[in-house]
Protein backbone atom coordinates (compact mmCIF):
# COMPACT_ATOMS: atom_id res chain seq x y z
CA UNK A 1 0.00 0.00 0.00
CA UNK A 2 1.72 3.90 -0.62
CA UNK A 3 1.05 6.12 1.56
CA UNK A 4 -2.16 7.91 2.38
CA UNK A 5 -2.57 11.36 0.79
CA UNK A 6 -5.27 12.43 3.33
CA UNK A 7 -6.47 15.11 1.61
CA UNK A 8 -10.00 16.05 3.29
CA UNK A 9 -13.13 16.08 1.26
CA UNK A 10 -14.72 19.57 0.42
CA UNK A 11 -18.00 20.48 2.35
CA UNK A 12 -20.90 19.41 0.64
CA UNK A 13 -22.80 22.46 -0.93
CA UNK A 14 -26.80 22.63 -0.16
CA UNK A 15 -29.39 24.63 -1.82
CA UNK A 16 -29.42 27.98 -0.71
CA UNK A 17 -33.51 27.60 -0.26
CA UNK A 18 -36.57 30.23 -0.39
CA UNK A 19 -35.37 32.26 2.79
CA UNK A 20 -31.82 32.83 1.63
CA UNK A 21 -32.85 36.69 2.00
CA UNK A 22 -32.67 35.98 5.86
CA UNK A 23 -29.33 35.31 6.41
CA UNK A 24 -27.88 37.23 3.11
CA UNK A 25 -30.10 40.01 2.47
CA UNK A 26 -32.47 40.34 5.65
CA UNK A 27 -34.33 43.39 4.88
CA UNK A 28 -35.42 41.53 1.93
CA UNK A 29 -37.11 39.27 4.08
CA UNK A 30 -38.65 42.21 5.51
CA UNK A 31 -36.55 43.07 8.73
CA UNK A 32 -33.66 45.00 9.89
CA UNK A 33 -31.08 43.47 12.29
CA UNK A 34 -27.59 44.66 11.06
CA UNK A 35 -26.11 48.26 11.80
CA UNK A 36 -24.02 47.33 8.38
CA UNK A 37 -25.22 45.60 5.31
CA UNK A 38 -24.21 44.28 1.38
CA UNK A 39 -25.68 45.42 -0.96
CA UNK A 40 -26.26 45.59 -4.93
CA UNK A 41 -24.37 48.82 -4.93
CA UNK A 42 -20.25 48.06 -5.51
CA UNK A 43 -19.61 51.85 -5.54
CA UNK A 44 -19.08 54.96 -3.30
CA UNK A 45 -18.97 58.94 -4.72
CA UNK A 46 -15.44 58.07 -5.04
CA UNK A 47 -15.30 55.11 -7.06
CA UNK A 48 -13.03 56.10 -10.39
CA UNK A 49 -14.61 54.70 -13.58
CA UNK A 50 -17.52 54.59 -15.90
CA UNK A 51 -20.64 54.22 -13.72
CA UNK A 52 -23.18 51.62 -15.29
CA UNK A 53 -25.98 49.74 -14.08
CA UNK A 54 -26.08 45.43 -14.61
CA UNK A 55 -29.73 44.63 -14.85
CA UNK A 56 -31.01 41.27 -15.94
CA UNK A 57 -33.26 38.22 -14.81
CA UNK A 58 -32.76 34.63 -14.42
CA UNK A 59 -34.88 32.17 -16.16
CA UNK A 60 -36.10 28.32 -15.64
CA UNK A 61 -36.76 25.74 -17.87
CA UNK A 62 -40.21 27.32 -18.48
CA UNK A 63 -39.00 30.52 -19.43
CA UNK A 64 -40.30 31.94 -16.26
CA UNK A 65 -38.11 34.47 -14.25
CA UNK A 66 -36.79 33.14 -10.65
CA UNK A 67 -38.48 35.27 -8.15
CA UNK A 68 -36.19 34.04 -5.15
CA UNK A 69 -33.02 33.98 -6.84
CA UNK A 70 -29.74 35.52 -5.30
CA UNK A 71 -26.87 36.37 -7.60
CA UNK A 72 -23.31 37.63 -6.16
CA UNK A 73 -20.91 39.25 -8.52
CA UNK A 74 -17.26 39.94 -8.39
CA UNK A 75 -15.52 41.98 -10.47
CA UNK A 76 -11.82 44.15 -11.23
CA UNK A 77 -11.85 47.83 -10.90
CA UNK A 78 -11.27 50.32 -13.84
CA UNK A 79 -7.61 49.62 -14.05
CA UNK A 80 -8.63 45.62 -14.29
CA UNK A 81 -7.49 44.81 -10.77
CA UNK A 82 -9.14 42.78 -8.74
CA UNK A 83 -9.00 44.31 -5.30
CA UNK A 84 -7.20 40.92 -3.72
CA UNK A 85 -3.90 40.16 -2.55
CA UNK A 86 -3.20 37.44 -4.96
CA UNK A 87 -3.68 39.94 -7.95
CA UNK A 88 -0.54 41.00 -8.20
CA UNK A 89 -0.89 43.01 -11.61
CA UNK A 90 0.40 46.42 -13.17
CA UNK A 91 -3.27 48.11 -12.68
CA UNK A 92 -3.46 50.48 -9.81
CA UNK A 93 -5.55 49.08 -7.05
CA UNK A 94 -8.56 51.02 -5.81
CA UNK A 95 -8.74 50.42 -1.73
CA UNK A 96 -12.40 52.21 -1.41
CA UNK A 97 -13.83 49.57 -4.17
CA UNK A 98 -13.79 45.81 -2.92
CA UNK A 99 -15.60 44.69 -6.23
CA UNK A 100 -18.27 42.55 -4.76
CA UNK A 101 -21.74 43.19 -4.19
CA UNK A 102 -25.09 40.83 -4.12
CA UNK A 103 -28.90 41.27 -4.81
CA UNK A 104 -31.91 39.29 -4.62
CA UNK A 105 -34.22 39.11 -7.34
CA UNK A 106 -37.33 41.69 -7.14
CA UNK A 107 -39.78 39.12 -5.75
CA UNK A 108 -42.98 40.33 -8.00
CA UNK A 109 -40.67 40.66 -11.42
CA UNK A 110 -37.52 38.86 -10.61
CA UNK A 111 -35.32 41.74 -11.91
CA UNK A 112 -32.03 42.02 -10.64
CA UNK A 113 -29.91 45.01 -10.63
CA UNK A 114 -26.63 46.26 -9.35
CA UNK A 115 -25.02 49.70 -9.60
CA UNK A 116 -21.46 49.55 -10.14
CA UNK A 117 -18.74 50.47 -12.38
CA UNK A 118 -17.26 48.80 -15.78
CA UNK A 119 -14.19 46.80 -15.18
CA UNK A 120 -10.90 47.41 -16.92
CA UNK A 121 -9.37 44.19 -19.42
CA UNK A 122 -7.93 41.95 -16.80
CA UNK A 123 -3.89 40.42 -17.51
CA UNK A 124 -4.46 37.04 -16.64
CA UNK A 125 -1.85 35.25 -15.25
CA UNK A 126 -0.12 33.94 -18.68
CA UNK A 127 0.14 37.53 -19.24
CA UNK A 128 -3.17 37.16 -22.22
CA UNK A 129 -5.34 39.94 -22.15
CA UNK A 130 -8.68 39.25 -21.18
CA UNK A 131 -11.58 41.45 -22.14
CA UNK A 132 -13.41 43.10 -18.92
CA UNK A 133 -16.05 41.05 -17.25
CA UNK A 134 -17.74 40.30 -14.25
CA UNK A 135 -18.01 37.15 -12.63
CA UNK A 136 -21.46 35.48 -11.32
CA UNK A 137 -22.20 33.19 -8.72
CA UNK A 138 -25.97 31.97 -8.56
CA UNK A 139 -28.30 30.47 -5.60
CA UNK A 140 -31.59 29.76 -5.11
CA UNK A 141 -33.79 27.29 -4.02
CA UNK A 142 -34.00 24.58 -6.92
CA UNK A 143 -30.10 24.99 -7.46
CA UNK A 144 -27.82 22.37 -5.47
CA UNK A 145 -24.31 23.96 -5.74
CA UNK A 146 -23.60 27.37 -6.59
CA UNK A 147 -23.73 28.37 -10.75
CA UNK A 148 -20.38 30.61 -11.78
CA UNK A 149 -20.67 32.27 -15.07
CA UNK A 150 -19.71 35.67 -16.40
CA UNK A 151 -20.89 38.56 -17.76
CA UNK A 152 -19.40 40.48 -20.92
CA UNK A 153 -19.93 43.72 -22.26
CA UNK A 154 -21.59 44.01 -25.95
CA UNK A 155 -19.57 47.23 -26.88
CA UNK A 156 -16.12 45.34 -26.41
CA UNK A 157 -16.47 43.09 -29.72
CA UNK A 158 -13.17 43.48 -30.61
CA UNK A 159 -12.07 42.62 -27.19
CA UNK A 160 -14.53 39.76 -26.57
CA UNK A 161 -13.41 38.29 -30.03
CA UNK A 162 -9.79 37.87 -28.80
CA UNK A 163 -11.04 36.34 -25.31
CA UNK A 164 -9.43 33.02 -24.41
CA UNK A 165 -12.57 32.37 -22.15
CA UNK A 166 -14.98 33.04 -24.56
CA UNK A 167 -12.97 31.12 -27.36
CA UNK A 168 -13.01 27.93 -25.02
CA UNK A 169 -16.81 28.03 -26.28
CA UNK A 170 -17.02 25.49 -29.37
CA UNK A 171 -20.31 26.87 -30.64
CA UNK A 172 -20.36 30.61 -31.57
CA UNK A 173 -23.80 30.98 -30.80
CA UNK A 174 -23.37 30.07 -26.93
CA UNK A 175 -20.26 33.09 -26.56
CA UNK A 176 -23.45 35.41 -27.04
CA UNK A 177 -25.57 33.86 -23.72
CA UNK A 178 -22.62 35.75 -21.73
CA UNK A 179 -22.68 38.94 -23.43
CA UNK A 180 -24.57 41.93 -21.78
CA UNK A 181 -26.19 44.36 -24.39
CA UNK A 182 -25.59 48.05 -23.78
CA UNK A 183 -28.25 50.96 -23.86
CA UNK A 184 -28.45 53.88 -22.73
CA UNK A 185 -31.64 55.59 -20.62
CA UNK A 186 -32.29 58.74 -19.13
CA UNK A 187 -28.80 59.39 -19.44
CA UNK A 188 -27.66 56.01 -17.39
CA UNK A 189 -25.61 53.60 -19.21
CA UNK A 190 -27.53 50.06 -18.44
CA UNK A 191 -25.97 46.72 -19.40
CA UNK A 192 -29.01 44.08 -20.11
CA UNK A 193 -28.32 40.42 -18.90
CA UNK A 194 -30.69 37.14 -19.33
CA UNK A 195 -29.16 33.65 -17.70
CA UNK A 196 -30.84 31.09 -18.62
CA UNK A 197 -30.57 27.82 -16.80
CA UNK A 198 -31.77 25.35 -19.67
CA UNK A 199 -32.95 25.49 -22.92
CA UNK A 200 -31.56 26.01 -26.49
CA UNK A 201 -29.87 29.51 -25.04
CA UNK A 202 -28.84 27.88 -21.89
CA UNK A 203 -26.48 30.15 -20.65
CA UNK A 204 -22.42 29.05 -20.62
CA UNK A 205 -21.95 27.60 -16.87
CA UNK A 206 -18.29 27.27 -15.47
CA UNK A 207 -16.39 24.59 -13.37
CA UNK A 208 -14.18 26.82 -11.94
CA UNK B 1 -16.65 32.00 26.01
CA UNK B 2 -13.56 30.70 24.85
CA UNK B 3 -11.89 31.88 21.65
CA UNK B 4 -9.18 29.37 20.99
CA UNK B 5 -9.37 26.55 18.70
CA UNK B 6 -10.32 23.18 20.53
CA UNK B 7 -8.92 20.09 18.32
CA UNK B 8 -11.15 19.26 15.61
CA UNK B 9 -13.10 15.89 15.72
CA UNK B 10 -11.80 14.55 12.51
CA UNK B 11 -8.26 14.19 13.99
CA UNK B 12 -6.86 14.77 10.10
CA UNK B 13 -7.90 18.20 10.48
CA UNK B 14 -5.59 18.27 13.14
CA UNK B 15 -2.08 17.44 11.37
CA UNK B 16 0.48 19.44 12.65
CA UNK B 17 2.53 20.36 9.22
CA UNK B 18 0.42 21.66 5.85
CA UNK B 19 0.53 19.61 3.37
CA UNK B 20 1.50 21.71 0.66
CA UNK B 21 4.32 24.89 0.34
CA UNK B 22 3.23 28.01 1.68
CA UNK B 23 0.48 29.46 -0.99
CA UNK B 24 1.26 30.46 -3.86
CA UNK B 25 -0.52 32.06 -6.88
CA UNK B 26 -2.37 28.15 -7.74
CA UNK B 27 -5.66 27.59 -8.61
CA UNK B 28 -7.87 25.51 -6.50
CA UNK B 29 -8.10 21.71 -6.29
CA UNK B 30 -10.58 20.82 -9.12
CA UNK B 31 -13.90 20.87 -7.37
CA UNK B 32 -14.68 16.82 -6.49
CA UNK B 33 -18.25 16.70 -7.92
CA UNK B 34 -19.06 13.23 -7.22
CA UNK B 35 -19.57 13.97 -2.90
CA UNK B 36 -21.82 16.86 -3.90
CA UNK B 37 -25.43 16.81 -5.34
CA UNK B 38 -26.00 17.23 -8.51
CA UNK B 39 -27.53 19.77 -10.50
CA UNK B 40 -30.80 17.75 -11.15
CA UNK B 41 -32.03 16.25 -8.71
CA UNK B 42 -35.48 14.80 -9.05
CA UNK B 43 -36.36 13.88 -5.75
CA UNK B 44 -35.95 17.63 -4.95
CA UNK B 45 -38.37 19.05 -7.24
CA UNK B 46 -37.45 22.73 -7.63
CA UNK B 47 -34.28 21.33 -9.08
CA UNK B 48 -35.80 19.59 -11.87
CA UNK B 49 -36.32 23.48 -14.06
CA UNK B 50 -33.65 24.98 -12.32
CA UNK B 51 -30.84 22.45 -13.31
CA UNK B 52 -28.50 23.07 -16.11
CA UNK B 53 -28.33 20.24 -18.75
CA UNK B 54 -25.30 21.57 -20.72
CA UNK B 55 -22.02 20.41 -19.54
CA UNK B 56 -19.92 22.93 -17.38
CA UNK B 57 -17.54 24.74 -18.98
CA UNK B 58 -13.73 23.51 -17.48
CA UNK B 59 -11.76 27.01 -16.28
CA UNK B 60 -8.49 26.16 -14.83
CA UNK B 61 -8.37 28.79 -12.24
CA UNK B 62 -8.15 32.29 -13.85
CA UNK B 63 -6.78 35.37 -11.77
CA UNK B 64 -11.02 36.13 -12.01
CA UNK B 65 -11.44 33.06 -9.54
CA UNK B 66 -8.88 32.98 -7.00
CA UNK B 67 -9.34 36.24 -6.29
CA UNK B 68 -12.05 37.30 -4.13
CA UNK B 69 -14.17 40.08 -1.95
CA UNK B 70 -12.08 40.50 1.16
CA UNK B 71 -13.76 41.22 4.68
CA UNK B 72 -12.99 42.84 8.32
CA UNK B 73 -14.13 43.29 11.29
CA UNK B 74 -15.75 46.91 9.84
CA UNK B 75 -18.02 44.86 7.82
CA UNK B 76 -20.14 43.34 11.21
CA UNK B 77 -21.52 44.47 13.99
CA UNK B 78 -20.73 43.27 17.92
CA UNK B 79 -24.07 40.91 18.28
CA UNK B 80 -23.51 39.95 14.52
CA UNK B 81 -22.41 36.33 16.33
CA UNK B 82 -24.96 36.07 19.12
CA UNK B 83 -28.74 35.45 17.81
CA UNK B 84 -29.81 35.13 21.28
CA UNK B 85 -29.60 38.97 21.45
CA UNK B 86 -29.09 40.14 17.84
CA UNK B 87 -32.77 40.72 17.71
CA UNK B 88 -34.24 40.61 21.38
CA UNK B 89 -36.79 43.15 21.84
CA UNK B 90 -38.41 42.28 25.26
CA UNK B 91 -36.86 39.21 26.38
CA UNK B 92 -34.87 35.83 25.23
CA UNK B 93 -36.15 33.87 22.16
CA UNK B 94 -37.68 30.69 22.95
CA UNK B 95 -35.97 27.53 22.59
CA UNK B 96 -32.81 25.29 23.32
CA UNK B 97 -29.73 27.32 23.69
CA UNK B 98 -26.92 26.41 21.75
CA UNK B 99 -23.29 26.66 20.79
CA UNK B 100 -22.39 26.14 17.56
CA UNK B 101 -18.19 26.21 16.76
CA UNK B 102 -16.00 24.53 14.36
CA UNK B 103 -13.21 25.47 12.28
CA UNK B 104 -12.90 26.73 8.17
CA UNK B 105 -9.89 24.62 7.11
CA UNK B 106 -9.27 23.80 2.82
CA UNK B 107 -8.93 20.71 1.99
CA UNK B 108 -5.11 20.18 2.82
CA UNK B 109 -6.08 20.91 6.88
CA UNK B 110 -4.71 24.28 6.90
CA UNK B 111 -7.52 26.86 8.49
CA UNK B 112 -8.98 29.80 6.48
CA UNK B 113 -8.22 32.66 8.58
CA UNK B 114 -9.98 35.84 8.58
CA UNK B 115 -12.79 34.54 6.35
CA UNK B 116 -16.90 35.81 6.41
CA UNK B 117 -19.29 33.20 7.50
CA UNK B 118 -23.00 33.82 7.39
CA UNK B 119 -25.21 31.59 8.74
CA UNK B 120 -29.46 31.69 8.95
CA UNK B 121 -31.96 29.22 10.14
CA UNK B 122 -35.78 28.88 11.46
CA UNK B 123 -37.02 29.58 14.90
CA UNK B 124 -37.69 26.97 17.66
CA UNK B 125 -40.87 26.41 16.15
CA UNK B 126 -39.64 25.87 12.65
CA UNK B 127 -40.53 29.53 11.47
CA UNK B 128 -38.43 31.93 9.79
CA UNK B 129 -39.18 35.26 9.82
CA UNK B 130 -39.40 36.04 6.08
CA UNK B 131 -42.36 37.58 4.76
CA UNK B 132 -43.13 34.27 2.35
CA UNK B 133 -43.42 32.18 4.89
CA UNK B 134 -46.53 31.71 5.68
CA UNK B 135 -46.47 28.34 7.99
CA UNK B 136 -48.33 28.46 10.85
CA UNK B 137 -46.11 27.93 13.55
CA UNK B 138 -45.50 31.55 15.93
CA UNK B 139 -42.77 34.22 14.94
CA UNK B 140 -40.66 34.92 17.72
CA UNK B 141 -40.51 38.42 18.35
CA UNK B 142 -37.34 38.13 20.34
CA UNK B 143 -35.41 36.38 17.23
CA UNK B 144 -34.49 37.28 13.89
CA UNK B 145 -32.63 34.09 13.00
CA UNK B 146 -29.72 35.77 11.03
CA UNK B 147 -25.86 36.14 11.85
CA UNK B 148 -22.08 36.15 10.97
CA UNK B 149 -18.97 36.17 11.86
CA UNK B 150 -15.13 36.16 10.65
CA UNK B 151 -12.96 33.24 11.38
CA UNK B 152 -10.00 34.12 13.31
CA UNK B 153 -6.07 33.08 12.50
CA UNK B 154 -6.62 29.17 12.69
CA UNK B 155 -10.38 29.58 11.20
CA UNK B 156 -12.09 29.08 13.84
CA UNK B 157 -15.23 30.75 14.26
CA UNK B 158 -18.61 30.32 16.68
CA UNK B 159 -21.90 31.60 17.55
CA UNK B 160 -24.70 31.30 19.87
CA UNK B 161 -28.43 30.98 19.05
CA UNK B 162 -31.17 28.74 19.64
CA UNK B 163 -31.88 25.46 17.92
CA UNK B 164 -34.34 25.54 14.81
CA UNK B 165 -37.25 23.33 14.78
CA UNK B 166 -38.09 21.35 11.74
CA UNK B 167 -40.82 22.24 9.65
CA UNK B 168 -43.34 20.93 6.16
CA UNK B 169 -42.67 22.17 2.88
CA UNK B 170 -44.07 21.05 -0.21
CA UNK B 171 -42.12 18.49 -2.23
CA UNK B 172 -43.91 15.55 -1.34
CA UNK B 173 -47.61 15.21 0.46
CA UNK B 174 -45.56 15.53 3.59
CA UNK B 175 -41.81 16.23 3.20
CA UNK B 176 -40.59 18.19 6.59
CA UNK B 177 -37.18 19.52 6.61
CA UNK B 178 -34.70 17.92 9.83
CA UNK B 179 -33.94 20.98 11.99
CA UNK B 180 -30.97 22.94 9.85
CA UNK B 181 -28.80 25.94 10.17
CA UNK B 182 -27.71 27.47 6.51
CA UNK B 183 -24.32 28.58 6.11
CA UNK B 184 -22.21 30.63 3.50
CA UNK B 185 -18.49 30.82 3.23
CA UNK B 186 -16.12 32.85 1.32
CA UNK B 187 -12.91 31.44 1.86
CA UNK B 188 -9.63 33.42 -0.03
CA UNK B 189 -10.75 33.33 -4.19
CA UNK B 190 -14.47 33.33 -5.58
CA UNK B 191 -14.02 29.41 -6.77
CA UNK B 192 -14.08 28.64 -3.06
CA UNK B 193 -17.47 30.04 -2.50
CA UNK B 194 -19.91 27.83 -0.62
CA UNK B 195 -23.61 27.27 0.55
CA UNK B 196 -24.75 24.77 3.07
CA UNK B 197 -26.32 23.35 5.90
CA UNK B 198 -25.71 22.20 8.67
CA UNK B 199 -27.77 19.03 10.68
CA UNK B 200 -27.64 17.90 14.52
CA UNK B 201 -26.98 14.86 15.38
CA UNK B 202 -29.49 12.50 16.00
CA UNK B 203 -32.50 13.76 13.89
CA UNK B 204 -34.58 11.07 12.95
CA UNK B 205 -35.74 13.10 9.66
CA UNK B 206 -32.14 12.89 8.40
CA UNK B 207 -32.37 9.87 6.37
CA UNK B 208 -35.86 10.57 4.54
CA UNK B 209 -34.77 14.66 3.62
CA UNK B 210 -35.79 15.11 -0.16
CA UNK B 211 -33.05 18.31 -0.39
CA UNK B 212 -30.30 16.32 2.29
CA UNK B 213 -30.34 12.87 0.07
CA UNK B 214 -29.97 14.68 -2.86
CA UNK B 215 -25.96 14.14 -1.88
CA UNK B 216 -24.89 11.12 -3.65
CA UNK B 217 -21.98 10.16 -0.82
CA UNK B 218 -22.93 8.73 2.23
CA UNK B 219 -19.69 10.11 4.31
CA UNK B 220 -20.08 13.81 2.61
CA UNK B 221 -23.20 13.89 3.84
CA UNK B 222 -22.76 12.65 7.44
CA UNK B 223 -20.01 15.39 7.06
CA UNK B 224 -23.24 18.11 7.52
CA UNK B 225 -24.13 16.34 10.88
CA UNK B 226 -23.37 18.50 13.53
CA UNK B 227 -22.43 16.10 16.81
CA UNK B 228 -23.28 17.40 19.85
CA UNK B 229 -19.91 18.33 21.67
CA UNK B 230 -20.66 18.48 25.54
CA UNK B 231 -16.98 19.53 26.25
CA UNK B 232 -18.06 22.79 24.73
CA UNK B 233 -21.46 23.28 26.43
CA UNK B 234 -21.81 25.51 29.30
CA UNK B 235 -23.05 24.37 32.07
CA UNK B 236 -26.44 25.27 32.98
CA UNK B 237 -26.94 27.89 29.94
CA UNK B 238 -26.47 25.92 26.61
CA UNK B 239 -24.98 22.88 24.83
CA UNK B 240 -22.99 23.15 21.83
CA UNK B 241 -22.54 21.22 18.73
CA UNK B 242 -19.13 21.19 16.78
CA UNK B 243 -19.65 22.10 12.65
CA UNK B 244 -16.16 22.18 10.69
CA UNK B 245 -16.72 23.07 7.20
CA UNK B 246 -14.04 22.30 4.66
CA UNK B 247 -13.62 24.71 1.43
CA UNK B 248 -11.42 23.75 -1.84
CA UNK B 249 -7.69 23.50 -1.04
CA UNK B 250 -5.27 26.07 -3.32
CA UNK B 251 -2.32 24.52 -5.50
CA UNK B 252 0.86 25.88 -5.05
CA UNK B 253 3.35 27.67 -7.38
CA UNK B 254 6.48 25.67 -6.89
CA UNK B 255 8.36 27.23 -9.71
CA UNK B 256 7.78 30.82 -11.23
CA UNK B 257 4.80 31.02 -13.74
CA UNK B 258 5.73 31.54 -17.42
CA UNK B 259 6.12 35.45 -18.39
CA UNK B 260 4.06 37.12 -20.55
CA UNK B 261 4.77 35.84 -24.11
CA UNK B 262 5.93 32.77 -23.57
Amino acid sequence: MPQPLNYLKETASQTAGPYVHIGLIPAMAGFDIFEKNFSNVLTTPDTQGERITLEGKVLDGTGTPLRDVLLEIWQANASGRYNHPADRSAGALSEEFRGWGRAGSDFESGLVTFETIKPGAIVDRAGRTCAPHVNVWIVARGINIGLNTRLYFSDEEAANAADPVLNLIEQPSRRSTLIAKRTERGGKVVYSFTINLQGPEETVFFDV
Amino acid sequence: MNAQAPALRDARLNRPEPLTPPLGDGGFFQRDRSIHPPAHAPGYKSSVLRSPRQALLSLEGSISEITGPVFGHNDLGPLDNDLIRNYAKDGDPIGERIVVHGRVVDETGRGVPNTLVEFWQANAGGRYRHKKDTYLAPIDPNFGGCGRALTDDTGYYYFRTVKPGPYPWRNYVNSWRPAHIHFSVFGSGFAQRLITQMYFEGDPLIPICPILTTIPDKDALDRLVAPLDLNASTPFDSLAYRFDIVLRGQRSTYFENRTAGN
